[in-house]
């Protein structure tokens, strides 16, 4: 695996999930979802630093763009609700934006199937 | 101390600020080639939550007809593909077996619809999958993955055996192939578009 230079994974596995979550439950589902954008909100450089080191880890990850959340789990290699623990707690101090997936009710939208369906034929013929 | 992975520009959802998500899943029996579809078509070298199959689970599963196979998904992989400057898809993979329910969940919830990964040989392995996405209620097509050598059955005896509505899509696919791969996933998402009119 490349682009994981100094990335210990091992040092989390040391730890049971509620350590590093500061015994903090799991946040509402909807709020972070699998496929919920998330990046780091453009003043959290100046925010005073009493974070954790993987909630910094997390806040790194997502510094230089949009991840979403299944993807910042995949990178940081800990598990999905651990990840999302982490990301409620951040957002909640006001580190992190997030931009929520399609809504429920738009799904069945044909405006968006229509657009998935013009953007896998212009990529693939 | 611990540090984040270095990610490059190309990690990062393009255009992320005018992005919106949507996801199809991905799904069929152990060993179908679900991982291989999803690479084949992903933006991204295809994440996961890195399960990746141990000796203790080869207890566990089946592991008839699949000889050779080394690893596997055991919880959820996923790629990536950027649509357009509005909309950004994201393929999910899992088996179909209930003790990951709890991820099912997760995934089926907001998804598009579903493509279904099945093998002609073992048609039966594919029977909890279709029940599960059946479960949550998600529009799907079938594709059947053409392993080298194995003779397709036709396609009138493959619905029958599958219980398949008469609109289903099927269509035959070589997940290592790109082309073959996006057309399986077009095609679905041709049927999600007619049953919204």
């Amino acid at each position: 695996m490349t682009g994981h230079d100094g990335w210990l994974p091992e040092s989390a596995e040391l730890v049971r999930p509620y350590v590093i979550t500061r015994g903090r439950g799991l946040p509402d589902d909807e709020q972070l979802s699998l496929i919920t954008l998330v990046t780091a909100s453009a003043d959290h450089a100046q925010r005073p630093t009493r974070l954790s080191p993987e909630e910094q880890n997390m806040l790194e990850l997502c510094s230089a763009g949009y991840l979403s959340v299944a993807e910042i789990a995949g990178h940081a290699r800990l598990p999905l609700g651990v990840v999302r623990i982490l990301l409620a707690s951040l957002k909640e101090g006001g580190y992190l934006v997030t931009r929520p997936p399609v809504a429920r009710a738009r799904l069945a939208d044909k405006e968006i199937l229509e657009e998935v369906l013009n953007g896998l034929r212009a990529k693939f013929g | 101390m611990v540090s984040a992975p270095n990610l490059d520009e190309h990690d990062y959802v393009r255009g992320g600020e005018t992005q919106t998500a949507v996801k199809i899943l991905v799904v069929g029996h152990f060993a179908v080639g679900k991982t291989t579809l999803i690479g084949s078509i992903s933006e991204i070298e295809p994440l996961s939550t890195e399960e990746t199959m141990t000796q203790a689970a080869e207890e566990v599963d089946d592991l008839k007809g699949v000889q050779g196979k080394t690893t596997t998904t055991v919880a959820m992989d996923f790629g990536r593909l950027t649509i357009s400057d509005r909309v950004v898809l994201y393929l999910f993979g899992t088996p179909g077996q209930q003790r990951f329910v709890q991820m099912w969940e997760d995934m089926a919830r907001g998804a598009l619809g579903a493509l279904i990964l099945v093998d002609p040989e073992r048609l039966a392995d594919s029977f909890p999958v279709i029940d599960l996405i059946e479960h949550y209620g998600l529009d799907y097509a079938i594709a059947v993955n053409h392993f080298d050598g194995a003779p397709l059955r036709d396609e009138a005896a493959l619905r029958e055996a599958l219980d398949l509505l008469d609109d289903t899509p099927v269509v035959t696919c070589d997940a290592r192939d790109e082309k073959s791969s996006a057309a399986a996933l077009t095609t679905l998402v041709r049927h999600l578009l007619d049953h919204t009119r």
